[in-house]
């Protein structure tokens, strides 16, 4: 293989590893917003995930554990959330916020004996004879399992919402909550389903941050990524296979900033630091702008409580 | 079969056993007794007509007997059997099948994935579609079982809702208002599937408040008022007007109108309005004229989703036209201004749904009455609200139409809704406008309250003022209307006067027919 | 089975007494989490709740937190009331005190007695700059507000880590990242001798005030609480939606970078890093522990105050971790909201009875 292209597996890897966590996240609350639900919480659900995963894969050794740990942590962020919202009604907006908060305080008590810790770093698959491929092995198939399992979630979703009964009456139950009642599906266990398991992949992905991405753990270390998550979903207009490009697009722009700093370029390092935030904000814009296109593809009733008459 | 008699073994005609037999229902809500003590009883391959105004109990025993919603007293008897109805699905188990009046369909999927949904279909969705097409041909209902439900025209709609009741093989369909939607071409089609239907043994139960269909369609009939079953009769041996005053209660009063003045100035012009659509599935309104004199009221009919929310906002101003002289108040070319603007020019705006657009649930009604009237009453001074004066200005509208409620600093949302109503159009009317726009100005209003209202905008009209009403009751228009034009698919026919036209010329214009003048 | 009842309006009594509630189930689960690090509940519940408010000092020190708490809060619940979910409050403060502080540093030693006032302006100019942002994207691009603001909260910590370590850095400092130390007349005026207690508590009071008065008595507050409960209505009212929005965020910010200048022109007296615990979030809380009212969110930004003072003294005291304050605030908005359920619903144990 010719020099010149010897960065680019390295610098393809780290992108892969930039996005994982954003993908993970973002499949999730798609879910959960596709049946109606707006949770705002994902930064803190990633945050107790990767303490929770970084936590367990110490004390037991073993990473598998770890990434169990973590989806659990994260789904049950995820069902104070849901017990809250869909069961006392309270507001989803302030409830979402109320997650973040807390989230933030109780990963970083959980964790304030881990800091510094080290921790083997996840392993990376290696799958006979595909991985020894010269530069394609090592791009295409020498990732570690979490970076597998985003992929195969996004066809996993797109194939549940598109092509089976449950993710028929998801979509309804999304569409028109009253209607679905009315014929007899079970919005509220619905809702409360999809609400863990938005959380328990924001908690893979948080997992994901504390074993793979960084093998470590401190404090607030998503440093927004829920947040961009979030965003992602608004900007893939709910559609799975969109998700999958923008959080590309989005692990490319930070590597891109930390990769120009190392290029010598006459720009602070904080500068460059603020690009993934200025383009989430840009990519909001852009998608925004078209109302129609918005109103068309999302939920219909998201963010508004169900409350059964009678 | 449909209602015929058997002849028992000795020759005498017997009836045979109820299909579903409500003995001593009661449901009450927080504030209102929905249904008292109610009985009744359906037979197989009957069409049976539950009559009542709205606030009847109608809804609720239906939405009993199919599952919904849980009687707190009372039984429910199914060929015999006492039955417990917990959810939809069991009623659907059992045979019955329902058509709600606002249609539980969902927007973003198609009508195969909508039937495949109501009906709890498990299998291959190519089968589903093949059966779908087979029972719409069979009973003359068109239908596309791949179209996305959103295009759909309100009739289409009801189709879908209907083939999926069928596919179901009902033994007792409920039909929920079914024809407030329908052209009066497409109720006939209607009746002859549900016709057929009786025939075939499928009993049908009948809400409806239209005495005319009834009277048409149905062998028994049930009157409910005010949750009380009040009486039961053949409707076809009774009048209309007796089964009116059976569901009414007391001597119908109809409004009094004044003496037939000529109409003076023109007050309101609108001239080829044209406006698109904001809403996700609105309607573009096209070159729109009418003119409404001085003393006149003019009716806007029309099925509902023809473009009347997008007219009323067009006219209120909530939405700008151009060019600014589309419309004009007395003269003014009122195009680009907003509410606050053309309420200087003494409009008035009454718009269709009265929590969060008309007034708002959580605030008092003192704070709803400023939020029309604050500019011209003199309710703020120096940016600051005037307390004493905005509760005055509503304790003013609250005596003068009769409002029930706990004087001016009660919450809207613990107002009923005839009366809330009656707190809106007082509101507007305190103002003593010179043009009132009214959009359902007595939808979901009891009997009572309506009169009040219709009375009220007889009255204001009489004063000189130019009233437009739109509203989809054709009943309403008749009775307090001067000129009628109809509203389809965003375009308005020319408006005739109210004496000179029948009732088929209009369902034929809300379908959508040209005008031949 | 809990069952949930619609009431026919709010419930007067439940909307002061659910926080009331929400506190005390805050107060509770606080004694289990310090009972499950190991910790004696009573005493820790006297280090984190009573010790704090136990000498003068201590209480002008809450007071001191209580300010920019107060400052946000206002400004939030006025947005919120409004629906606009102005998320990036913490972001506003940072710029506030970025413009504040940089006027400061750019008439170093110069003694005018116009130089605070001016610098309190330039605090509320940086805040609604930041604030304009969010309000622009939303009405003019329809981009939601919530995540654009918290966009923003990110950038302006970095912009104020590039300045102190960078252009602004203290030449005499010996190469720490912070700015010089803000001279007299470009700091906040203290009230009580020997304390930290300045200023802008007075302005805070007079902010609560001027709040309540706006929100309860105005035609802008009206149009604001009707903007925020019934958009429609708004509309039909002739409100100017956009203009409100527009509003709402300016108010936040300007009072969020308010707070900012305050902060660093006085218990901080400079520009560092890190110059907020999180003030912009926290009085999220504030603002909905205070019902969205302002006199409420001066007793709820007291209260949160007292929290931080006792997540401080705890752990010096009894070696509580300091996460344990951000644990509490978090757990207080929970039970707060739900709690409020209680304002709109009746619960109700079992099925549905038959009336008489």
């Amino acid at each position: 293989m010719s020099d010149d292209l010897a960065w680019v597996v390295p610098v393809v890897l780290t992108v892969v590893g930039s996005s994982t966590p954003l993908l993970l996240a973002a499949m999730g609350e798609l879910v959960t917003e596709k049946s109606g639900v707006l949770n705002l919480g994902v930064e803190g659900m990633m945050l107790i995930g990767a303490v929770t995963a970084f936590a367990a894969t110490l004390a037991s050794g073993s990473h598998a554990i770890g990434i169990v740990a973590g989806a659990a942590g994260g789904a049950a962020a995820a069902l104070v959330f849901a017990v809250l919202t869909l069961t006392l009604l309270s507001n989803q907006v302030a409830t979402g916020l109320a997650l973040t908060i807390f989230g933030i305080g109780l990963s970083a008590l959980v964790g304030r004996d881990l800091v510094g810790v080290a921790l083997a770093p996840l392993p990376k698959l290696a799958i006979p004879g595909l991985s020894d491929i010269p530069v394609l092995g090592a791009l295409l198939f020498g990732h570690d399992i979490l970076v597998y399992l985003s992929f195969v979630m996004v066809a996993l979703v797109a194939f549940f919402l598109y092509r089976t009964r449950l993710g028929l009456v998801l979509r309804a139950v999304g569409d028109q909550h009253d209607a679905a009642h009315a014929i007899g599906y079970p919005v509220i266990a619905i809702r409360y389903l999809a609400t863990l398991f938005g959380g328990a992949m924001s908690g893979l992905a948080g997992a994901y941050m504390s074993l793979a991405y960084t093998p470590m753990w401190a404090e607030n270390m998503t440093a927004g990524r829920g947040w961009i998550a979030l965003a992602l979903v608004v900007f893939a207009t709910w559609r799975p296979a969109r998700v999958l490009v923008g959080a590309y697009l989005f692990g490319g722009i930070t590597i891109l900033q930390l990769n120009v700093q190392g290029m010598g370029i006459a720009i602070p390092s904080q500068m460059m630091s603020m690009l993934p935030y200025l383009a989430t904000i840009v990519v909001l814009v852009a998608i925004s702008r078209d109302r129609a296109k918005i109103r068309l593809n999302a939920p219909a009733c998201i963010g508004k409580p169900f409350h059964p008459a009678g | 079969m449909s209602g015929e008699d058997r002849l028992g073994e000795d020759g005498v005609a017997v009836e045979p056993p109820p299909l579903l037999e409500l003995a001593h229902i009661v449901k009450a809500f927080p504030g209102s007794l929905a249904n008292d003590d109610v009985s009744l009883h359906i037979l197989p391959g009957e069409i049976h007509a539950l009559l009542g105004e709205n606030g009847a109990g109608k809804s609720t025993l239906v939405k009993i007997i199919y599952g919904v919603v849980k009687a707190d007293a009372g039984t429910l008897i199914w060929r015999g059997q006492g039955i417990d109805i917990a959810s939809p699905k069991i009623a659907r188990r059992l045979g019955i099948g329902m058509v709600f009046q606002h249609f539980s369909l969902f927007d973003a999927l198609t009508v195969a994935e909508n039937i495949a949904l109501g009906i709890a279909y498990r299998g291959d969705m190519a089968a589903l579609e093949r059966r779908i097409d087979e029972v719409a041909a069979d009973y003359g209902l068109a239908l596309r079982p791949d179209a996305v439900v959103h295009g759909l025209s309100v009739g289409e709609r009801q189709r879908v809702e209907i083939a999926r009741c069928l596919l179901q093989d009902p033994k007792l369909l409920i039909m929920d208002e079914p024809t407030s939607v329908l052209t009066p071409q497409e109720a006939e089609a209607l009746f002859e599937t549900l016709r057929r239907l009786a025939r075939e043994g499928c009993a049908i139960l009948y809400i409806s408040h239209k005495l005319d269909e009834i009277m048409a369609l149905c062998e028994r009939a049930t009157i409910m008022r005010l949750g009380r079953v009040v009486s039961e009769c053949d409707p076809r041996g009774e009048t209309a007007r007796a089964l009116a005053e059976m569901m009414l209660g007391d001597a119908l009063a109809t409004p009094e109108r004044h003496e037939a003045t000529p109409p003076g100035q023109a007050r309101l012009i609108v001239e080829r309005l044209s406006l698109a659509a904001e809403e996700r599935f609105g309607v573009d309104l096209r070159d729109v004229s009418f003119t409404v004199r001085a003393g006149e009221i003019l009716g806007i009919g029309g099925i509902a989703g023809n473009g009347q929310g997008e007219l009323f906002a067009g006219l209120s101003g909530e939405t700008r036209v151009t060019p600014a002289s589309a419309i004009r108040i007395d003269g003014v070319a009122v195009g680009r201004l907003g509410p606050g603007a053309r309420r200087a020019l003494h409009a008035a705006f009454i718009p269709e749904q009265r929590h969060g657009h008309a007034a708002v649930s959580d605030m008092t009604l003192a704070e709803n009455g400023f939020l029309s009237g604050g500019r011209e009453h003199g309710l703020a001074h120096w940016g600051l609200i005037d307390g004493a004066a905005t509760d005055a200005y509503a304790e003013r509208v609250i005596k003068a139409f009769d409002v029930r409620a706990n004087g001016p600093r009660a919450e809207a949302r613990s107002l009923s809704g005839g009366n809330l109503q009656k707190f809106i159009v007082g509101r507007e009317l305190e103002r003593e406008p010179a043009i009132l726009i009214a959009e359902q100005p007595t939808w979901g209003v009891d009997a009572g309250a309506a009169a009040t209202i219709h009375q009220a905008l007889l009255d204001l009209a009489a004063g000189g003022a130019a009233v437009v009403v739109i509203s989809q009751d054709l009943d309403e228009i008749f009775a307090i209307c001067d000129r009628i034009a109809v509203l389809a698919h965003g375009r308005l026919s020319p408006a005739r006067a109210i004496d000179a036209v029948t009732v088929e010329e209009i369902g034929l214009l809300m379908g959508g027919a040209e005008v031949v003048a | 089975m809990i069952r949930l009842e619609p009431r026919p309006a709010h419930s007067p009594i439940m909307t002061w007494a659910s926080p009331l509630l929400a506190v005390g189930l805050t107060l509770i689960t606080g004694m289990v989490i310090f009972a499950a690090l190991g910790h004696d509940p009573l005493i820790s519940l006297e280090a984190f709740f009573i010790a704090p408010l136990s000498d003068v000092f201590g209480l002008t020190e809450l007071v001191v937190k209580a300010t920019p708490l107060v400052l946000i809060g206002v400004g939030l619940s006025i947005g919120f009331r409004a629906n606009v979910w102005n998320i990036g409050a913490e972001g506003q403060f940072t710029m506030g005190a970025i413009a504040g502080g940089g006027l400061a540093l750019l008439f170093y030693e110069v003694d005018s007695v116009f130089l605070l006032p001016a610098m309190a302006l330039a605090g509320i100019l940086g805040g609604m700059a930041w604030a304009a942002i969010p309000a622009w994207l939303k009405t003019r691009f329809n981009a939601n507000e919530i995540l654009t603001s918290l966009m923003l909260t990110y950038v302006a910590q970095l912009t104020l880590s590039w300045l102190v370590h960078g252009p602004w850095r203290s030449p005499e400092g010996y190469n720490f990242p912070e700015t010089r130390l803000f001279h007299d007349a470009a700091l906040m005026p203290i009230l009580v001798e020997g304390s930290r207690l300045h200023l802008g508590a007075l302005v805070a009071l007079a902010v609560v005030a001027a709040g309540w008065l706006v929100m309860g008595r105005s035609v802008i507050g009206f149009q604001l609480r009707v903007v925020g409960a019934a958009p429609r209505a708004a509309v039909y009212a002739g409100f100017n939606a956009k203009a409100l929005v527009w509003c709402a965020m300016l108010i936040g910010g300007g009072l969020a970078g308010l707070a900012g200048l305050f902060e660093v022109a006085g218990p901080i007296g400079q520009l560092l890093p890190n110059i907020s615990p999180g003030y912009g979030f926290t009085a999220i809380i504030v603002a909905f522990l205070g019902r969205l009212n302002p006199v409420g969110v001066l007793f709820a930004g007291l209260l949160l105050a007292l929290t931080y003072l006792g997540g401080e003294v705890a752990q010096i005291r009894i070696g509580m971790p300091a996460a344990v304050t951000g644990i509490f605030q978090g757990i207080l908005l929970f039970y707060l909201l739900a709690c409020d359920v209680l304002i709109l619903y009746r619960v109700r144990l079992g099925r549905a009875r038959a009336r008489a």
